[in-house]
């Protein structure tokens, strides 16, 4: 199965990734890569196996409901760019 | 031509946890921002997120609230998408694998009917941060005291076909997060919050019309009258000869119409695939049952057992039931006074006008069910009048004491000594000729005068019964 370009270019969107015009042609070959990989997978009969969530074959540990975190923002907001308030400041989004 | 509405909603219920359904930071609500949010709330790199224990429990509480069963295995996934209050990327969430599956809830008709609301399923999820557009200089400030906080997302299926359906049904399973103590049902803080996916198609058509989304409608009122102006917007559209685009819109109150939130147009391809980060949940049947044995009245039971027990119609043990603190308070005031009918009324009318004109929760009135209780044995033996027992209901609200203490204090004692209700009757009779001669002649409406006079002279203490009865027979002459 090959992917068009169209489809490469909504899949960068979405992504957020900004390919130029030749990335964009590589990328369409190696990710129709992937979906033949996906196809062979595909063409397997798996009737009556449960769906496999995971690669592990156990299951979630469960946390007590208890607070364990403190306040540590201040060190965690060293890292930020820009803060105001408290808020992490960044570059506007319009609604 | 005739149109039919169809709705389905969307509800998102906060959990009453402690602590985020991924980490270990409090969901408290209203902390200085970015006091709550650790390292796994902001999505730093190599975290891993742990799934909390209560959130599980509540969900399954849920389930069980809505006849639905429990999965015994369920898995989350991650759903895609870039904003930035959403530092992860993606929101953890639950797909093809819910851990609640389809349930059902009646709601009560306007004509007194039942209807059978379908839940199609009922998921965990995290919340996401807030953003705040305003006051920072060209920029936006972000908080993430939320991300992270569980939410329970409760689906319907499209059964409702009209806003005060929907409005219904929203207020039920309000009631029954709240019976269930897994949400604090607060919509001002945005605890209980509502999408409503809407569309229109002519009335007999089978498929579906093509549906709008409305947005994060945080009030009863709101949900009302956004599917109201949203449904006459498709309507208009199609009878235009245009046709309805499946978006997002916003209920916007001030203006009073939907709007379309065009940024989400290309974000609509989730991509959702099951989180490496979080292996398959099982729940055992012993998990299961010991919730279930945690589980309180329910709000049908109760209302079909104040029913039952103290006969109350329909509506006035729907409108009782509908939250669990009112349903306690009263199951109190009809078990202590023994009279549950006079209770309801007390219940349904002054006491919930007073509480609605102080804005005060049932939690928090005056007047306790043991005070309203007392008060309402002295109109059942007739100790006191119902007119006069709304001043002692208005003297314990004011923090004077007990009904039995006021009347006592203030010599309310309904009259019922006929001698003395006579005497003031006769006295009446003979001052008013010109009215007597009105009653004799036919004009039965005067006796409200000579009512009011008797009631004026007693200071309202005189038993109206007695005093109605006692004028005919004098007026007859």
């Amino acid at each position: 199965m090959s992917l068009t370009i169209e489809e490469v270019k909504k899949i960068a969107l979405l992504a957020r990734l900004a390919l130029n015009d030749d990335e964009v042609q590589a990328y369409s070959e190696s990710l129709s890569d992937i979906f033949d990989l996906a196809a062979q997978m595909n063409a397997v009969d798996t009737t009556g196996i449960e769906p496999m969530a995971h690669p592990q074959d156990i299951s979630q540990r469960l946390r007590e409901d208890i607070v364990t975190a403190s306040d540590e923002r201040e060190k965690f907001q060293s890292l930020a760019p820009a803060t105001e308030a408290g808020l992490y400041l960044i570059p506007r989004v319009i609604e | 031509m005739e149109w039919e509405t169809v709705i389905g909603l969307e509800i998102h219920a906060q959990l009453m946890t402690q602590s985020k359904i991924f980490s270990g930071s409090s969901i408290a609500y209203g902390a200085e921002p970015n006091t709550q949010a650790n390292v796994v709330d902001l999505a730093l790199p190599g975290v891993l997120p742990v799934l909390n224990v209560e959130a599980v429990r509540m969900a399954v509480k849920f389930g069980l609230g809505i006849n639905a069963p429990v999965s015994q295995r369920s898995v989350f996934a991650r759903k895609n998408y870039f904003y930035p209050d959403l530092p992860q990327g993606y929101q953890i969430s639950q797909f093809d694998l819910p851990i609640v599956e389809k349930g059902h809830i009646d709601i009560l008709l306007d004509d007194g009917g039942v209807k059978c609301i379908g839940i199609t399923r009922a998921h965990l999820e995290q919340d996401a941060g807030k953003s705040l557009h305003e006051d920072f200089a060209g920029m936006t400030g972000i908080d993430l005291n939320r991300a992270g906080t569980p939410l329970l997302e409760i689906v319907s299926e499209p059964d409702m076909s009209n806003a005060k359906e929907a409005v219904a049904y929203m207020k039920k399973i309000h009631a029954l997060v709240q019976y269930l103590e897994i949400c604090d049902g607060n919509l001002q803080e945005g605890s209980f919050r509502c999408d409503a996916n809407v569309s229109v198609r002519p009335k007999g058509q089978k498929e579906l019309g093509t549906r709008a989304e409305l947005k994060n409608i945080n009030s009863f009122r709101f949900v009302e009258r956004a599917i109201n102006i949203e449904v006459q917007r498709q309507i208009d559209i199609i009878e235009e000869g245009g046709t309805v685009v499946q978006e997002t819109r916003l209920f916007d109150p001030d203006k009073d119409e939907t709007r379309s939130m065009r940024s989400k147009e290309e974000a609509n391809d989730y991509r959702y695939f099951p989180d490496p980060d979080l292996l398959p949940v099982r729940i055992s049947d012993d998990f299961i049952e010991a919730i279930r044995a945690t589980l309180p009245e329910l709000p049908e039971a109760k209302k079909q057992r104040f029913i039952t027990r103290y006969g109350l119609s329909d509506y006035d043990a729907e409108v009782l039931t509908s939250h669990r603190a009112l349903s306690d308070y009263y199951d109190q005031v009809a078990r202590e006074s023994n009279q549950a009918k006079l209770a309801a009324n007390w219940v349904m009318g002054n006491l919930s006008g007073a509480l609605n004109k102080a804005n005060l929760e049932i939690k928090a009135s005056p007047i306790s069910a043991k005070q309203l209780a007392d008060m309402i044995k002295r109109i059942a033996d007739n100790t006191i009048s119902g007119k006069i027992a709304k001043d002692v209901f208005e003297a314990i609200w004011q923090g004077e004491g007990d009904a039995d203490g006021i009347i006592e204090k203030k010599g309310l004692k309904q009259i019922t000594d006929t001698g003395a209700i006579e005497g003031m009757i006769d006295e009446i009779i003979a001052n008013n000729p010109q009215q007597v001669e009105m009653f004799r002649s036919g004009k039965e409406k005067i006796l409200g005068f000579f009512v009011g006079q008797v009631m004026k002279a007693s200071r309202g203490k005189a038993n109206p019964a007695q005093v109605n009865q006692l004028l005919r027979e004098k007026l007859k002459g």
